[in-house]
């Protein structure tokens, strides 16, 4: 028998507007001790909105209601396992949280003067100091706010040395498996996109790199592991084979979460990475929290870091902003202060080797659920797996099953969807990433839910399609929202 | 299903030579590999496009691709039923959902392509 794990929330819930009654409010204002004035006549009549009328009209439990139902419609990383492939929605810790509450850290300003604000910068200094220590890299800003930005502010910065020695050249490579943040930011930086396939191991093929890369490649962008989740075994070799042609190789930190205390990147060969804070450092993702994508980097593209950069003298904190170098500013102020906190106490939390138990436990547990389900779902990369794990829908399909609906199905067990359709190398894939938080109890019931799917399939793939059921919507029309999108609420014409 | 008359690419893409106009498009198989496609970009009149590379996107509710130019040249015309009707890509995508037309700079490049019978026994059809 299966153990399902609960239910979701079914609630249904009007829109705000759809509630209002006249004259209801929720908020009461003292008399006014200025004399009324016609807001028209005062600012003019076209400061005046009419279409403001309208206006939903609710009472102050009306709005507590409707919004925490509306929260209960949420799945979370706090209500069960999350294992979105590539995401490393691993749990975070509520210590980090109250670290960040700390009243000084908490109430800083970023116009407070340096004097009073050495603590704040210690707290920078000490994360940029762990986190150049796990990459092994020489130096690191904690400006950008995301992976992506992370992922920009890098390619800024090899192209800003490229043009230094006089040639910021041409083109940037990737993998067929990249992220599709890899070759978006290549093209906003102002290079040509160029793919590299790869082999039947799922790596790069160091053969068709080396006919790729010439003088005109500023830069290869490769995630290790990559996104099938295996280990670029050639790596040292590839980072060869660009510095042989005067070119550099940019990391993309999303799959850190294996490395981090076995492997750095600093020591294969990579020049410029970035960190997903809000991954591997375990700091809130998503709609929990605004991102970090730390950049850590060579010596060599140090001169050109975003401004400004830290600096330690006679014994004081204090901004450097004299960087004629600099690609210049990519953040206001410096960065998403309160996520770098969560950081930094995850980071001494765990200190080395608790980050090196983490990263074994997040590849165990991936290749746990592997062994567990392998016997269920197509594996198409026999390569040994790393943090996460990456099946077909090859044997599902042919019962007219996709991943897509797979995902949907395993809603109704009590799970958050798995990563579906990417990367796009796998036709049909199902990324699976548990991280190191989640037990052994949850994963079997993980692996329990995902093996009672693949049997649903075989007995009745018809009920699977029509998945989920415990939703308060099933199957939406995606189609016609992507094509006909209704962006904006509009009374209906009975109602008005 | 595949017209003999056109010649194909690796990455799905059709195209049709009469005299020194090449009309481009995606295959059948293309569509259906996408999925409800939802919306199309497609690149400027008077663009020259180099064979090989991307000159435009197609949007499913799956994922955004790529389109490769099948062969080189300059872009002389687009077609405007797409921006306002993207699902005839999934209805009619070798004959009212042609993407563009191109002058051919090297019409010689043609026979790179694969023919009809190639390009089935490639995606297995």
């Amino acid at each position: 028998m299966v153990k399902k794990v609960r239910s979701h929330i079914s609630q249904n819930e009007q829109l705000l507007f759809e509630m209002s009654s006249p004259g209801k409010k929720g908020y009461q204002l003292p008399d006014l001790d200025v004399p009324v004035v016609d807001p028209a006549a005062a600012l003019g009549g076209q400061a005046v909105r009419k279409e403001i009328e309208g206006f939903p009209e609710v009472s102050e439990v009306e709005v507590i209601r409707h919004f925490t139902r509306l929260s209960t419609w949420n799945y979370a990383i706090d209500l069960g396992m999350y294992p979105l492939g590539s995401c490393t929605m691993k749990y975070n810790p509520r210590v980090n949280e109250q670290v960040a509450r700390t009243e000084g850290l908490a109430w800083a300003h970023p116009y407070q003067p340096e004097s009073l604000a050495q603590g704040m910068m210690e707290v920078i200094a000490a994360l940029e100091g762990a986190l150049a220590e796990i990459t092994g890299m020489d130096a690191v800003t904690l400006q950008p706010a995301a992976g992506a930005h992370g992922e920009m502010t890098g390619i800024l910065l090899i192209r800003a040395a490229l043009e230094k020695q006089g040639n910021p050249r041409k083109k940037v490579l990737c993998p067929d498996s990249a992220h599709g943040t890899n070759p978006a930011t290549a093209q906003m930086v102002g290079y040509d996109v160029v793919n590299i396939k790869s082999n039947d191991l799922g790596m790069v093929d160091v053969a068709e790199l080396v006919k790729a890369v010439d003088g005109d490649t500023a830069a290869l962008m490769v995630t290790n592991p990559n996104t099938v989740g295996v280990f670029e075994e050639h790596i040292v070799q590839v980072a060869e084979v660009l510095h042989s042609k005067g070119a550099m190789i940019y990391m993309d930190g999303a799959n850190m979460n294996a490395l981090v205390g076995v492997a750095r990147p600093g020591d294969f060969g990579v020049d410029v990475m970035h960190l997903n804070l809000h991954k591997t450092f375990s700091t809130p993702h998503g709609g929990g929290g605004p991102g970090a994508g730390a950049v850590a980097m060579k010596a060599h593209l140090e001169p050109f870091a975003p401004t400004p950069r830290l600096k330690f003298e006679n014994g004081l904190y204090g901004w450097d902003y004299n960087r004629p170098d600099t690609i210049g500013r990519v953040r206001a102020f410096y960065g998403n202060f309160g996520v770098l906190v969560r950081a930094l106490a995850y980071i001494m939390a765990h200190g080395g080797p608790g980050l090196r138990n983490a990263t074994m436990d997040a590849i165990l547990n991936a290749n746990y659920i592997r062994k567990g389900l392998e016997a269920f779902f197509d594996l198409p990369y026999q390569s040994p797996c790393m943090h996460e794990v990456v099946f077909s829908d090859d044997r599902q399909t042919k019962k007219g099953v996709k991943t897509g609906d797979i995902a949907k199905r395993l809603i109704d067990y009590g799970f958050h969807p798995y990563t579906v359709s990417f990367p796009l190398i796998v036709h049909g894939a199902l990324m699976i990433e548990p991280t190191e938080t989640e037990s052994k109890a949850e994963i079997d019931l993980f692996i329990d839910a995902m093996q009672s799917i693949a049997r649903e399939i075989d007995e009745d793939p018809q009920m699977v399609l029509k998945a989920p059921y415990t939703t308060r919507t099933s199957r939406v029309d995606e189609t016609t929202a992507a094509r006909k999108p209704i962006v904006r609420w509009k009374p209906s014409p009975a109602a008005s | 299903m595949y017209p003999e008359t056109f010649r194909y690419t690796k990455e799905h893409e059709w195209v049709l030579v009469e005299g020194d106009t090449g009309t481009v498009g995606i295959t059948d198989h293309a569509q259906k590999e996408l999925g409800d496609i939802v919306y199309v970009d497609l690149p400027k009149l008077g663009v020259t496009l180099a064979k090989g590379a991307t000159f435009g996107s197609v949007e499913s509710v799956k994922a955004v691709s790529d389109i490769y130019a099948p062969i080189s040249g300059e872009v002389l015309e687009t077609n405007s039923l797409l921006a306002a009707a993207p699902e005839k890509l999934n209805e009619d995508p070798h004959g009212a959902a042609w993407l563009v037309k191109i002058k051919l700079s090297d019409p010689s490049e043609i026979e790179q392509l694969m023919t009809v019978a190639e390009y089935q026994t490639y995606i297995g059809a």
